[in-house]
């Protein structure tokens, strides 16, 4: 049985930096009592221990993993570091632990203690790109169209494939407010960038007549007989709303769009 | 008229068509294009009762020659009528399909002039969106009945979906309220549908570029509630049409009067939404669940049980093949325990080639366990602590709405409250079978 220290290892953040605590934890035999990302908000009365990002160590690690658990494994571990899960270095870090000592069956292994909080975790950001899929509105400023969203999870690198073949030939951009980053995409390349202070422009005329339209198509489209928030609310939860042309973004728009910052919205720029 | 007017009248007079899903293909923007379609289908938003909306749902025109009693579109209905051009809705869809508010377009339209203009009408916006807009979004389009085959089979390969609504259930209901239409006109185009479907799987064999038609299939629509047709009448019916028409979805739409005729529903009426959500739940038992219509009700159960749903009340009349062993129990016998879904039993399979399961892991595989403890067993043992009693197994068993419509009849036909106690003793099947069956 390795032994657990009461101590915190302290990592950059990154995919590499937590293979390598992965890494550290075998080396010393070892399971730390959580592992912390630079910015972290949690307080902890432990001693941290920096753990440095060493490419070597991360990719020996990275490599054996389809080895010893398979493809799918690795996919649920890149997957499940993009989560909201609260401590979800530290479930990534049990899960591979499990991994190694049962192999490729892990991924069966539904119910094991190790396993499913990081399936369900997973579950949940799948769910949320898929339900954006549909919520993302984005606005046409010139050629280039602009979306903002608020994810728990972060959801961009599961976006990315749907909308770049989707819009081939557009230029488009989606902005998460929530985790600062966004998917930049120009015929036929896309990136994810991080992003400070950026703001939308004002809508022009057309756009704010495609809003209109889309809004009467929207309050039309109801059957007044059956009518049924609550069902609605359960497809779609609240917190999407604030975003959708349809539902509630009308009120912010002056407070939410109003100064568009010179610096903020230059494509050429970012890239 | 401006756009603006012409959408909220093309959107009003289409919103009775219940269909919006955007489901069954899986396609890439053409080079040089623009749109996608995702196989699962994607919502773009929830409309305020409820219902997904994920294609631009419009009328060409709500214009008709028909005089149908049930359709707000007849002829001898006053109401202000509009005709999109096709190029004009054709730029709506792209410019809307671009802010990502839709997955593409459902067109329908009212019969303008006759079947065939109104088909060629059709087939122009879609002609525009697929050829100059090189669109490759979903679209769903409907079938004009009584227009030519040919045309039918133009619409065809241009669209994803196809539909014909069969509107009333029984052909004596048609020929009551819907004079222009025979039960031929409708069937016609939905079996000329069918052969053409199957006839482009061989040819897709043969040759790989051969044009695609209707690739997502094709659905139909009834109406429920405007007529005396049972729910069993209309089971069958479904039954039916999935088997010799191969159809991806049956849809149904609860009644709301909009029309004062001596032959229909008086203004008022509710809709009923109860009925129509039991048939959509006895629809799924029959396209994922393996059930049959005849399983579901007979000649003597022509209705469904309004307190519970179909699969349960399947199961309170099927004691005798309950409780089912998890760990043993075939897929197909998983599928028929109330709580336990498809994804539930695929789950289940999945984890117990690893591990003997427990009533934990199966609450983790997403099993309802509040539901699934009164017919299932792990390891041979049931739930620790369930006790079956009269109150508990109503309340598990039905939701809170079923709950208190079924205390709301009871106290009308003032049943007397009945009490049943089983005290510590473990319950046996008779005891659950009474106390759920007896009562319901």
């Amino acid at each position: 049985m390795p032994h657990r220290p009461n101590l915190n290892y302290l990592y950059d953040g990154s995919f590499e930096g937590l293979l390598c605590c992965v890494f550290e934890s075998y080396q010393r035999d070892e399971i730390p009592a959580d592992i912390l990302p630079p910015d972290s908000s949690q307080l902890s009365f432990l001693p941290g221990r920096e753990i440095g990002t060493d490419p070597e160590r991360a990719r020996r690690v990275l490599r054996s993993i389809p080895e010893k658990m398979g493809q799918d494994a690795l996919g649920l571990v890149k997957y499940a570091f993009l989560t909201c899960l609260a401590q979800k270095e530290l479930h990534i870090l049990l899960f591979l632990r499990r991994g190694y000592q049962c192999g490729p069956s892990i991924c069966r292994r539904l119910t094991d203690d190790a396993v499913y909080p990081v399936q369900k975790a997973v579950q949940h950001l799948t769910r949320e790109a898929h339900l954006l899929k549909g919520f993302i509105r984005f606005s046409a400023y010139g050629n280039l169209l602009a979306a903002e969203i608020g994810p728990e999870n972060f959801v961009l690198p599961l976006l990315t494939e749907h909308f770049c073949r989707r819009f081939p030939e557009e230029r488009f951009l989606i902005h998460d407010t929530a985790h600062e980053m966004a998917l930049l995409y120009c015929p036929h390349k896309a990136a994810i960038l991080g992003t400070e202070g950026l703001t939308m422009p004002l809508p022009d005329r057309e756009e704010q007549d495609f809003r209109e339209l889309w809004r009467t198509y929207y309050n039309t489209i109801e059957v007044p007989g059956r009518h049924n928030p609550k069902c609605r609310m359960s497809h779609m939860p609240k917190r999407y709303w604030a975003y959708m042309t349809e539902l509630g973004r009308e009120e912010k728009e002056t407070g939410r769009l109003s100064a568009p910052t010179s610096a903020a919205f230059s494509l050429e720029e970012k890239r | 008229m401006d756009l603006f007017e012409k959408l909220r009248i093309l959107t009003d007079a289409a919103k009775f068509d219940v269909a919006c899903t955007s489901s069954g293909v899986e396609k890439t923007a053409a080079p040089g294009g623009i749109g996608s379609a995702a196989s699962c289908g994607i919502c773009h938003t929830f409309a305020a009762d409820g219902r997904c909306v994920s294609l631009l749902k419009v009328l060409l025109t709500n214009s008709c020659v028909y005089d149908c009693k049930y359709c707000v579109n007849r002829r001898s209905n006053d109401t202000p009528r509009a005709v999109f051009t096709p190029r004009e809705l054709a730029e709506l869809t792209i410019q809307f399909y671009r802010r990502n508010y839709i997955e593409g377009l459902f067109l329908s339209s009212g019969v303008y002039r006759n079947p065939d203009y109104t088909c060629e009408q059709m087939i122009e916006v879609l002609r525009t969106l697929r050829e100059e807009y090189r669109f490759s979004g979903y679209i769903h389009a409907k079938a004009i009945p009584g227009a030519d085959p040919r045309l039918i089979d133009r619409l065809g390969c241009l669209a994803d979906r196809m539909s014909i609504n069969i509107e009333l259930p029984s052909r004596e209901s048609l020929r009551l309220l819907a004079p222009d239409k025979s039960r031929q006109s409708i069937f016609a185009p939905m079996g000329q549908i069918r052969d053409r479907i199957q006839d482009n799987s061989t040819e897709l064999v043969r040759y790989r570029g051969a044009p695609r038609f209707a690739p997502a299939g094709q659905s139909t629509q009834m109406i429920v509630g405007a007529t005396p047709d049972t729910d069993y009448q209309i089971l069958k019916l479904t039954e039916g049409l999935y088997r010799k028409y191969s159809l991806k979805r049956v849809f149904f739409s609860a009644y709301i009067p909009m029309a004062s005729h001596e032959l229909l529903p008086a203004a008022g009426t509710k809709p009923p939404l109860l009925r129509e959500h039991r048939l959509y739940q006895a629809d799924w038992l029959l396209r994922y669940y393996q059930f049959s219509a005849g399983e579901l009700l007979d000649e003597e159960h022509q209705t469904f049980n309004p307190f519970v749903d179909p699969k349960c009340n399947w199961a309170l009349n099927h004691m005798e093949l309950f409780p089912v062993e998890v760990n043993r129990a075939a897929y197909e016998t998983l599928l028929r325990v109330p709580g336990i879904g498809v994804t539930g039993a695929k789950r289940i399979l999945r984890a117990r080639r690893q591990s003997r399961l427990d009533f934990v892991g199966l609450k983790r595989l997403g099993v309802v366990l509040k539901r699934a403890q009164y017919f299932v067993t792990c390891d041979g043992k049931r739930l620790e602590g369930l006790k079956i009693t009269q109150d508990s197994a109503l309340r598990a068993l039905m939701s809170d709405r079923e709950l208190e419509l079924y205390q709301g009849s009871r106290r009308l036909f003032q049943a007397p409250e009945q009490l049943s106690l089983f005290g510590d003793r473990n319950p046996t099947q008779e005891d659950l079978q009474k106390c759920l069956t007896g009562q319901i």
